[in-house]
């Protein structure tokens, strides 16, 4: 119980005294994950989009696989990257390894499925009577899959905020493709990891709550957009 | 109230793409071992090193064993590690070139503060991996081909004894210091490296004690070796070079030695030739 105290006191002081090292790890999360998100957000929504609104063959098994690779157990990608990525491997000659790229190509592997997959649910649960209205009213297919979209938009945000979560709480993949190098690819979950090995449970539960705090107002400010898409229904 | 959204949405984008800190040195990368980090040497040398020649080393902290593969995999430009046999081995296999004694620590045996197998008092190591295992008292093994892996290993099969799958014997496949609390919870013997012992005994409150040390088979003699650049031309040999002979040095050779941990121990004894 002391440690658990002791552990937010530290948390506290940590947040007073913000120094330069503690701020450099909070904006490479940030950054990494932010990125991470933004690229399988987008590639997620177009994926999702596509799987919902057009027929074609091996359909299904997409969408079983997009499914499956939502519980991806994150060392399992962070090996699979680590040897695409390393200099023996086939991208090698890159030379991304140990650099915030790999963990942010890592993240979107792991982010990716769900949000496509979170995206897919919300779009087919969207009634097809609205883009038949949209067409009757002169939509073009392409019209009329913006519009389908956009009455989607509350469950989108869901599935973006559950790969938001998935990348800040990720430690596994980044921790093998990005080496928790101190000042280079060291960010919060990984220093977590490393604090927690040295047995310094206080300042990693110090870090821990910092890190779910600025979770919690990024999801907040995420939720005010959310409840704002919900309240205009007609736009 | 769209436009607001839109709004947060930015300051969020902005937010994450807000630079966190400029890199411009150059940067050279070691695969090291987890015993020589967190007992804070690279904290206190590097700098030195660093302020000297303006060459950033950055370290990869893993096992012994992942360590030299991710040198041979040409993903580190020199690896620091200890486990001496199977770095000659891999110089030898033509991976790495210019390996040196740097410094020695030594492994200790703990157990229990109340030495339910009664070790203490033991002078051979090879008696006392024998008492553990006729005792069947727990022992807890890294598992993890760290270089206290392999020292452990060898000594079970100089004692005779092929503890896997006994259920004496648990293999945590973790580093040194949580192998130590775990045996501490399980109140069993290990093996660890003297550094580690002395730097956490104290802040992790283990209710353990040295029962064996001062034998020869327990000497941990830790070296340094580049990536052989005929291997993987893309390393950067010249600088990891510059390390290395700043590390045999005097100079490096004195800031190894002047390293103590907080209670002023000398974890690490320079002997490079």
């Amino acid at each position: 119980m002391d440690s658990i105290l002791e552990g937010f006191r530290k948390a506290f002081l940590l947040i007073l005294h913000l120094d330069a090292e503690l701020l450099g790890i909070i904006f490479l999360s940030l950054k990494v994950s932010g990125i991470a998100l933004l690229i399988s957000t987008v590639c997620g929504l177009l994926a999702g989009t596509l799987v919902s609104l057009k027929r074609f063959h091996g359909r299904s098994l997409i969408i079983t696989l997009l499914n499956s690779f939502m519980g991806l157990p994150p060392v399992v990608v962070g090996l699979f990257v680590y040897l695409l990525l390393s200099r023996s491997g086939p991208l090698g000659f890159m030379g991304l390894l140990y650099t915030p790229s790999a963990m942010i190509i890592a993240q979107t592997i792991l982010a990716f499925p769900i949000i496509a997959s979170l995206c897919h649910s919300a779009i087919i649960s969207i009634d097809p009577i609205i883009g038949q209205a949209a067409m009757t009213l002169g939509a073009t297919p392409y019209q009329k899959t913006i519009t389908t979209i956009k009455e989607a938009r509350y469950g989108i945000l869901s599935a973006i905020i559950a790969g938001l979560g998935r990348v800040m709480a990720e430690v596994g993949a980044i921790l093998i493709v990005g080496g928790n190098i101190a000042g280079y690819t060291r960010v919060m979950t990984t220093t977590i990891a490393l604090e927690t090995d040295k047995g310094n449970f206080e300042l990693a539960l110090a870090l821990g709550i910092i890190l779910l705090s600025i979770s919690l107002i990024i999801n907040a400010l995420l939720h005010i957009i959310q409840k704002k898409g919900a309240l205009q229904p007609n736009r | 109230m769209k436009i607001k959204g839109y709004f947060l949405l930015f300051l969020m984008l902005l937010m994450v793409f807000i630079p966190s800190v400029v890199y411009a040195e150059t940067r050279i990368r070691c695969a090291s071992t987890t015993s020589t980090q967190n007992s804070g040497l690279f904290d206190y040398i590097l700098p030195i090193f660093e302020k000297k020649t303006g060459i950033k080393v950055d370290v990869v902290a893993v096992g012994t064993g992942a360590a030299l593969e991710i040198g041979k995999r040409g993903d580190a430009d020199f690896v620091f590690v200890h486990a001496k046999e199977l770095e000659l081995k891999a110089v030898e296999e033509g991976y790495f070139v210019n390996r040196h004694d740097v410094m020695y620590n030594d492994f200790v045996i703990i157990g229990p503060d109340n030495d339910p197998a009664k070790i203490k008092g033991i002078k051979s190591t090879l008696e006392a991996f024998r008492k553990i295992a006729e005792s069947g008292h727990p022992f807890v093994s890294r598992g993890d081909k760290s270089g206290t892996h392999t020292k452990e290993l060898v000594i079970w099969t100089k004692a005779g004894i092929d503890p896997k799958g006994k259920t004496w014997y648990l293999e945590v496949g973790q580093g040194m210091e949580k192998t130590q609390r775990i045996a501490n919870e399980k109140r069993a013997y290990t093996l660890t490296d003297r550094g580690t012992w002395l730097a956490t005994k104290d802040k992790d409150k283990l209710e353990m004690m040295i029962v064996l040390e001062g034998d020869p088979i327990l000497f941990n003699q830790y070296g340094v070796m580049a990536v052989n650049p005929a291997k993987h031309e893309h390393v950067k040999y010249k600088e990891s070079m510059e390390f290395i002979n700043w590390l045999i040095s005097k100079e490096g050779q004195q800031a190894i030695a002047s390293f103590k941990d907080k209670l002023g121990n000398q974890l690490f004894i320079p002997n490079a030739k």
